[in-house]
């Protein structure tokens, strides 16, 4: 670690947030856009979400079977590894718990990595995505998930860095052992967990 | 710090002499990390434009008003100094200087593509890059020099530039420059990487040639999720 950095002497950090992680600003009403391709137009009618890999039943449910699960929301505050938060985020959709029910993870599919249409990939720990820290996505502030947010549905796990929460989610494929997607292969962390600034390989 | 220049206002290029130096490839960035005396740090990433071969890493680095870090680079670092940063970053916003590729930059989003063109040069492999680039005014464009000796289309949206009147990007552009077989780079503010991804794609360059480079709020070139 370094030390000080002649004449640098930061924000006034006096009333700091307590809900912002270290390293972090709050973005206020802004919710910054940050993808590696261009926007994919993705219809309701051909979208579909697949849970497959180490599990028993590999299974695919279309937007309207989708919509036939119990609903679930979000409430509460999302940190993107460019140091922007928001806070008091409410998004709707469903939780990722009701698709591994029905998909029954073997005992050794221990690791998930999710898929987007646009064929990004970001890996993570299976107890991140289950009980009750993940969802699938498609309302925001009670409207349609705007596509440059990842519309018309995104993966939503809120409690890692943003890249963690894949926009237009289209599989969730169980695997034994942990692979790196897209970021993670460039550089960035396998977890990304904001509380402990997990932001790149090796923090 | 080897060098501070301000060729331009609300900017800085910043020649680091990087110890233990792992070199770059054009495209990427480097993580730069300020610390007050009571330990509170802030980082943001900025986009490499020197080429890997040259002596120091260049980093550009445009003043944002309320910014945390630019101010300081912008306004306070003198040659001598020490900063901490991390680097390079990034796999995927490269290009590695031996396939085609169109670059589409706007404003200072063209920095990556500064780093390509060098390095191009130095390989003697100018023919390889079709660059367009789209800035306010032809002042306001960092390394406009460079980028035009290395045959960049420059549209201006604020003012005529040759015979062409102050105009946006257009397909009609673009189309001269594309190739198939070329990898499409697109680095700019989210409204400009926004459009110039959509008018490639009307063009019929595969949506998998395309890879985008978007500012964050804070005006950095960091990518992710």
């Amino acid at each position: 670690m370094a030390g000080p950095t002649r004449g640098f002497l930061g924000r006034s950090r006096a009333p700091r947030d307590p809900r912002l992680p270290p390293g972090q600003y709050d973005a206020g009403a802004d919710w910054p856009v940050l993808t590696a391709e261009p926007t994919p137009r993705i219809s309701p009618d051909t979208w579909s979400i697949t849970v497959d890999g180490e599990v028993a039943n590999p299974t695919t449910w279309t937007w309207e079977e989708a919509h036939q699960l119990p609903g679930a929301e979000y409430r509460g505050d999302i940190h993107c590894v460019t140091t922007w938060s928001k806070f008091d985020t409410h998004f709707g959709g469903i939780s990722v718990d009701g698709l591994l029910e029905v998909a029954q993870p073997t005992a050794e599919g221990r690791f998930v990595m999710a898929t987007s249409k646009t064929g990004y990939t970001t890996n993570l720990p299976l107890e991140d995505v289950s009980g009750g820290k993940a969802w699938l996505v498609w309302e925001y502030d009670g409207k349609p998930l705007p596509v440059e947010h990842g519309g018309p549905v995104r993966l939503l796990v809120p409690h890692l860095y943003f890249w963690k929460s894949a926009k237009w989610i289209s599989k969730l494929t169980l695997m034994k052992r942990d692979q790196p997607g897209f970021w993670e292969q460039n550089g960035y962390h396998d977890r990304g967990d904001p509380w402990r600034q997990q932001r790149y390989q090796g923090d | 710090m080897a060098g501070v220049r301000r060729p331009l206002a609300r900017s800085v290029q910043l020649k680091l002499d990087v110890r233990d130096r792992v070199d770059h490839l054009p495209g990427q960035h480097y993580v730069v990390r300020l610390t007050a005396e009571d330990g509170y740090t802030a980082q943001r990433s900025y986009s490499v434009a020197s080429a890997p071969d040259e002596p120091l890493v260049e980093l550009f680095v445009e003043r944002l008003e309320d910014g945390e870090v630019s101010p300081f680079l912008a306004d306070v670092v003198e040659p001598g100094d020490e900063l901490e940063v991390r680097g390079p970053i990034g796999g995927w916003f490269v290009w590695e200087g031996d396939e085609p590729a169109l670059l589409v930059g706007g404003g200072s989003g063209v920095v990556p593509f500064v780093a390509m063109v060098r390095h191009a040069r130095a390989l003697g492999r100018l023919d390889l890059l079709r660059i367009a680039v789209s800035t306010r005014t032809l002042a306001e464009l960092p390394y406009a020099d460079e980028l035009v000796a290395a045959g960049a289309l420059v549209v201006t949206t604020r003012e005529a530039h040759g015979i062409r009147p102050a105009a946006r990007l257009t397909a009609m552009d673009l189309v001269p420059l594309w190739e198939p077989g070329q990898t499409a780079y697109v680095c700019g503010s989210t409204p400009f990487a926004e459009a110039a991804g959509q008018l490639l794609v009307g063009m019929g360059v595969p949506p998998t040639s395309i890879r985008v480079e978007r500012f964050g709020a804070s005006g950095e070139p960091v990518p992710p999720g």
